[in-house]
């Protein structure tokens, strides 16, 4: 029989089906199971991969056709959850926000790298303990505190006072800014960013009355003082928040007294 | 009463430990006198560069004498004095925190600043004594 008029996906040597204009990348991924390994190893896969695909899409058709046993986080898969925070290419991203045609080689074979994120303890594969990044973030009352009576309507906020801390309502709690900083990665008692954007996040809500808990909180010694403005965070965050401008300005409220 | 009140409180199972807030205002300040001393050192610094090694034939010129003429003005020795101390300080604190980053072990930490806080010292108290104490006539 002839070869039917839609190109059905052909089989890829790796198993992981072929659709039309797809092209083979190398995935080099950070694996590293507790049960069997004393220390993490790198493993590739070549597969195909089409240039919309996203990398979670990658590593969905290693787990599916390769090795079902690689271990990684994803819920939503659409940048919402911030579960898939790993580093790609050496950088923290989202792996459902990178897509493959932004990480192919100009010439010859493309190579994607994958690994943990760093700064938190590994637990399998692309697996890391999130507890000490929770901690961080449940330390700087990341809640509401209003003294006083409680209305008996909605706590009115003009558009000005909400503009104040837009920015940092974007935080998805992903850890990518946490685990992309330097400081986070030497010394886990330091806050990080993100836990930084969420104290910021009510500092400068106008409904909340708390604000000098947290910032007495984070004028400590693992406070914001150990910030060293190196941006990554402000590079990792896959919501585009200015996570370093937010800590500058947690540090400006604490130099003043003023927020 | 009817309903229990026996909730199961599992308060942050497995979450590290945290040392208690210090309540202090050191590290505030230390932030600010990296910034201001940064600001007088750049003056203070590249001025003394520029007498030093650029105007009137650089560094050939200095010899004992000029440095016996210059510490007979207050203002050269209040000026070498506050970028010995601002020097010290600033870049003492910049490898406190250096060590505070880097440094993995409790121990390490401690001998690092311990070494770094002596020789600090040191070189402050010998400094100072030695722009107070010059003897142009010895």
């Amino acid at each position: 029989m002839a070869a039917p008029a839609t190109a059905e996906p052909t089989t890829h040597p790796s198993g992981v089906p072929a659709p039309e204009g797809s092209v083979d990348v190398t995935v080099k991924i950070q694996r590293f199971n507790p049960e069997q390994d004393s220390e993490p190893h790198w493993e590739s896969y070549d597969i195909p991969a089409l240039p919309t695909d996203r990398v979670l899409n990658l590593l969905i058709n290693i787990k599916s056709y390769i090795d079902g046993s690689l271990a990684f986080r994803r819920s939503c898969a659409h940048g919402i959850c911030g579960s898939d925070a790993m580093q790609i290419n050496g950088v923290n991203r989202l792996a459902c926000k990178v897509l493959v045609k932004d990480l192919l080689a100009k010439k010859g074979k493309t190579t994607i790298t994958v690994a943990p994120l760093k700064g938190l303890p590994l637990l399998k594969d692309l697996y890391v303990d999130m507890e000490p990044f929770f901690e961080a973030y449940r330390s700087i009352k990341p809640y509401l505190i209003a003294y006083g009576n409680e209305p008996t309507r909605e706590r009115i906020q003009s558009p000005a006072d909400r503009e104040r801390f837009d920015d940092t309502t974007k935080c998805i709690l992903c850890a990518a800014c946490t685990t992309s900083c330097p400081v986070y990665w030497a010394d886990g008692t330091y806050f990080g960013p993100a836990a930084i954007v969420n104290a910021h996040r009510f500092i400068f809500d106008s409904r909340d009355e708390a604000a000098e808990e947290r910032l007495d909180i984070l004028n400590d010694a693992e406070g914001v003082w150990r910030c060293r403005t190196t941006f990554n965070c402000t590079d990792a965050c896959p919501r585009g928040i200015e996570v370093t401008k937010a800590i500058q300005e947690v540090k400006r409220a604490l130099l003043f007294r003023r927020v | 009463m009817a309903e229990s009140t026996t909730a199961i409180a599992l308060d942050r199972p497995r979450s590290p430990r945290r040392p208690a807030a210090r309540r202090s205002n050191f590290e505030l300040y230390s932030w600010l006198f990296m910034r201001i001393s940064g600001l007088a050192l750049v003056v203070l610094v590249l001025g003394h560069l520029f007498i030093m090694n650029i105007l009137d034939g650089g560094v050939h010129r200095i010899n004992f004498a000029f440095v016996a003429g210059r510490w007979s003005s207050p203002f050269w020795q209040f000026w070498d004095l506050l970028m010995l101390w601002l020097a010290q300080l600033h870049g003492g604190n910049g490898l406190r925190t250096i060590i505070d980053d880097y440094a993995r072990k409790g121990s390490t930490r401690f001998w690092l600043k311990m070494l770094l806080y002596v020789s600090m010292a040191v070189i402050l108290v010998l400094g100072t004594l030695v722009i107070f104490t010059f003897d142009p006539n010895i």
